[in-house]
């Protein structure tokens, strides 16, 4: 294997990865510029609040992008992604609630709220050290990834997988809503945790902490891209894809399919931690309905919206969907889910390769082009037996 | 154990109720008798109550006890309550109906009819003190004891339960020998046991031993920290008893309620069952057919009002045809285009649930519906006084059978049966032998969506009938489904009623919610263990 650095940097020869970089740099320079520089009247100034949302956006689309990696490349359709996001947005919730210290309503210096409110007296074990950012920042990575790794180690090793590993990590983020929808856990139960006043000591209200957090959301978006990117090119990618298309055949070639499986579940749960933690300080608040099997399956139809096993159709997907979202529930809220049960439908359906593949069929029309140029397309051969497509 | 042990209760109950029956009329007969000769006695009887020193009160009581007129109840409650008063001039007795204000309302004693109003200073009230009260409670119960019907008797004699005054012990011993009715017959042995328990007798703690009785448990509690070493012992002893036989009826009903909770899992699994096994498909709508055989009952009890056992039994077959209906159309208009790509059909039919979900929040009302319980499923069945069956579970818990039976039976003796099972085994093989994989793939899947359809109708009857209902079963279906081994009837029948049974058994002592978790952790780490579930599929087919 080359050395790291080279590793990471390979991405950078490839076209798509630098349009896609330059396209969400420049993107984010105008958001930045508009807010900052054009004043409230101006048409096109950008609110404080809109830069907000955007954040959100970007949040879930690192999201869509760690969804991509494992069921683009690996061909695991997880179903539980959210409880990783989630995880990772409790970690910095945790690391919040400690930082309010003695400004909450019951203004007790070591306990937040609820606790107080629980009549608990005094901090369960699993909340020392979350008054510390730095452990706070490496839980953010630890927990979701933890948990992958158990998962992944009980799944992978026997060998769970298509529609049965679905099916599990639906069951094993159905039962983290649950367990956290228990006040007795002490995350807050049913509220979850909120009331956030400041991050690393800056006042989370305050216009400037917002614009930050958009743009380290947009960093942590194109970062987690690379990092994806420089997985699939290398040649641990090609396992990867190989895996996904033909996964007896590997093994029987001699690779340790699980250890691929393995590392690139646990990159991909510890990617979905980052974009909950960054998530969390920007919407205010964290509470169990993010481990809704709804929202973890919402994540895959992005994914499937904007192209699987394109990284970038992820992006799109993500933005895409949410944007709708936003304007729906605004407009409209009851038809909202008639729009997104009709987008799982159509996509999967008539648009199996997603907005992504509508672009590249364009822009190759006229050239002839052979299906193994484009190693990334994937054919769904998930389970073993060939099945006729028609009678 | 304990049903036989119901069944012989049963059988004890329906001869008795017969034999009472029989003796009743006799002693209706009797009674009559009695009264037709002493209907003068009234007036007698009241003054005596209203005239005798406190002394002399309690024989005028026994009298009016003992005088079997129908009107003593009334009379010695009224007592009771201070409400007997004599009129000063007339000398009558009456009944006080409200003791309020200067003029109170009254009914004449003989003939307890309303008889105006007379004034506070024209009455005197016929006195009574403390220990007379205690002495009437205990006659009039004793006057419970000895009416015709046999569960009025029943009910009186429960009431004594613990409640027995020393004095009442002689009396009631004389009523229990002479009870007709067996039941009535040890309850008040029981009630006649825990008097002289409490007044330490050794010998009778014998018989409230194993007893399931709080007030029998009560009594043995309190004889257990008596000085008396040879009471405390016994008591003790049978306490043990009772703590066992306590024991066994709490994990009887633990058992029933897992069993129950198990036959909707494997009602609401099994169709699930059947579309997994054969096409190798996850329907994520199954859930929501499952919501719409529940609707079915909902519309057809308003299309049948008044008659809403009429319209459960109709919905059977409508709630079967609407879900199976539906099924179908999911799978010519979505799943036969994604033939091949199971994962794509979980979220295309994810897609078609969040549809039908809104649906029925737009077109009907995202609250829930209340679909009535006819009321020949309502109440439950009684064993003992430690257990009790719901009715209703009892219903769903059979109905859960038949549905697998007639499964069973459609798919091991008819011909689609045939070609279902050929097709679930080896698609490619069965094509070639000539069987439309297709047609059969429509089959079954409107078989198993009716079958969902169905559960929906069971479910109708135990929780709300709402929007979400599917969603609630959907991950415990494919649970139960994944857990039992894919394309295998009887995996999922001992998936769904294990799981429900170990639900139940952890709830007490984890909480419902933590139970839910553990049982979910307990399957994902099965699934571990064994990919295929209890029951795997041998040979090529479980290389898929």
């Amino acid at each position: 294997m080359p050395s790291s650095r080279l590793w990471l940097a390979r991405p950078f020869g490839e076209r798509s990865t630098l349009i896609f970089l330059a396209v969400l740099g420049a993107t984010m320079a105008l958001v930045v510029a508009a807010n900052l520089l054009l004043a409230p009247e101006h048409p096109l100034h950008v609110s404080t609040y809109t830069v907000t949302l955007l954040g959100k956006y970007l949040c879930y689309a690192l999201l869509a992008v760690a969804v991509d990696l494992v069921w683009g490349y690996l061909g695991i359709l997880s179903l539980g992604h959210g409880a990783f996001f989630a995880l990772g947005g409790y970690a910095m919730g945790m690391y919040l609630m400690r930082q309010i210290g003695d400004r909450g309503v019951y203004g007790d210096p070591l306990l937040p709220d609820f606790m107080v409110f629980l009549d608990w007296d005094s901090l369960p074990w699993y909340w020392l050290g979350f008054d510390m950012a730095g452990f706070a920042f490496v839980m953010v990575l630890l927990a979701p990834g933890l948990l992958a790794l158990v998962f992944g180690f009980l799944a992978f090793r026997s060998r769970v997988t298509g529609v049965y590993l679905s099916i599990i990590t639906q069951a094993l983020t159905f039962a983290l809503m649950l367990a956290f929808f228990r006040n007795e856990m002490g995350f807050g139960g049913n509220n979850g945790l909120t009331d956030f006043k400041e991050l690393l000591g800056f006042d989370l209200s305050a216009d400037a902490t917002r614009l930050g957090l958009f743009i380290a959301s947009g960093v942590a978006l194109a970062l987690g891209f690379l990092l994806c990117r420089a997985i699939v090119v290398s040649k641990l990618g090609r396992v990867c894809v190989a895996v996904r298309d033909a996964e007896s055949r590997t093994r029987f070639l001699g690779y340790r399919v699980e250890r691929y499986q393995q590392f690139v579940f646990v990159v991909s749960a510890m990617l979905a931690g980052v974009a909950g933690a960054l998530y969390v300080p920007q919407v205010g608040i964290i509470n169990p309905s993010e481990f809704s099997p709804l929202f973890s399956i919402e994540v895959v139809v992005w994914v499937a919206l904007g192209g699987r096993a394109t990284l970038y159709g992820a992006v799109i997907g993500a933005l895409a969907v949410n944007y709708a979202k936003s304007v729906f529930t605004g407009v409209m809220p009851e038809a909202w889910l008639f729009a997104l049960g009709a987008l799982f439908v159509l996509v999967t359906v008539l648009l199996p390769q997603g907005i992504a593949g509508l672009l590249s069929r364009s822009r190759q029309q006229g050239s002839d082009d052979d299906s193994d140029t484009q190693p990334d397309t994937p054919t769904d051969t998930l389970d073993a037996t060939p099945r006729e497509a028609t009678p | 154990m304990n049903s036989i042990a119901g069944r012989h209760w049963l059988s004890a109950l329906v001869l008795l109720c017969l034999v009472a029956l029989g003796l009743g009329q006799a002693w209706a007969q009797d009674a009559g008798a009695s009264e037709a000769a002493s209907s003068d006695q009234g007036p007698a009887l009241l003054s005596a109550l209203a005239e005798s020193s406190f002394r002399d009160k309690e024989a005028a009581i026994d009298a009016i006890a003992e005088s079997g007129d129908e009107r003593a109840r009334r009379w010695l409650e009224s007592f009771a309550e201070g409400k007997l008063a004599r009129v000063k001039d007339s000398g009558a007795i009456v009944v006080v109906l409200e003791n309020r204000g200067r003029n109170w309302p009254v009914a004449d004693a003989l003939t307890l009819e309303p008889a105006g109003e007379i004034s506070r200073r024209e009455l005197d009230r016929v006195s009574i003190n403390n220990s007379l009260r205690g002495y009437l409670d205990s006659t009039l119960a004793l006057i419970d004891l000895r009416v015709d019907d046999p569960a009025q008797r029943l009910a009186a004699a429960r009431d004594l339960l613990g409640e027995v005054e020393a004095e009442a012990v002689d009396s009631l011993s004389e009523l229990a020998a002479a009870e007709s009715d067996p039941e009535v017959a040890a309850t008040l042995e029981q009630a006649i046991a825990i008097a002289r328990v409490e007044q330490g007798d050794v010998a009778a703690v014998e018989a409230l031993s194993g007893s399931l009785n709080g007030q029998a448990r009560a009594a043995l509690m309190q004889a257990s920290r008596s000085d008396d070493v040879a009471l405390a012992e016994a008591a003790q002893a049978a306490l043990a008893e009772s703590e066992q036989a306590l024991k066994l009826n709490r994990a009887a009903e633990t058992l029933y309620f897992g069993l129950s909770l198990g036959s909707v899992l494997v009602l609401a699994a099994i169709g699930l069952a059947i579309t997994f096994g054969v096409m190798g498909v996850i329907n994520m709508a199954h859930g929501e057919l499952i919501m719409l055989g529940a609707y079915t009952t909902w519309a057809m009890q308003q299309l049948l009002p008044g008659q809403p056992g009429l319209a459960l039994l109709l919905a059977i077959p409508a709630g079967f045809l609407v879900a199976a209906l539906v099924g179908v159309a999911i799978e010519r208009g979505v799943i036969q285009f994604l033939k091949g790509r199971p994962l794509e059909t979980l979220l295309a039919t994810f897609g078609v649930s969040l549809i039908l979900q809104q649906l029925v929040r737009t077109l009907i009302s995202p609250l829930n519906r209340t679909v009535v319980t006819p009321e020949w499923m309502s109440g439950s069945l009684v064993i003992n006084e430690a257990l009790s069956l719901t009715l209703n579970r009892l219903y769903v818990l059979g109905f859960a059978i038949l549905v697998f039976a007639a499964l069973m039976l459609v798919m091991r003796r008819t011909r689609l049966g045939l070609e279902v099972r050929a097709v679930t085994q080896n698609r490619a093989m069965a094509r070639s032998m000539g069987i439309r994989a297709t047609r059969v793939d429509i089959l079954t899947f409107a078989l198993g969506s009716g079958v969902a359809g169905l559960a929906g109708v069971a479910l109708s009857q135990l929780t709300n009938v709402g929007p979400n209902l599917g969603q609630n079963y959907i991950i415990d279906s494919f649970m139960v489904v994944v857990f039992g081994g894919v394309g295998n009837l009887w995996g999922t029948l001992v998936a769904g009623l294990s799981l429900g049974v170990i639900n139940q058994v952890l709830e007490p002592w984890a909480g419902a919610v933590l139970a839910k978790i553990l049982v979910l952790v307990f399957i994902i780490l099965f699934i571990q263990k064994r990919p295929r579930g209890l029951f795997p599929q041998k040979g090529r087919a479980a290389e898929g």
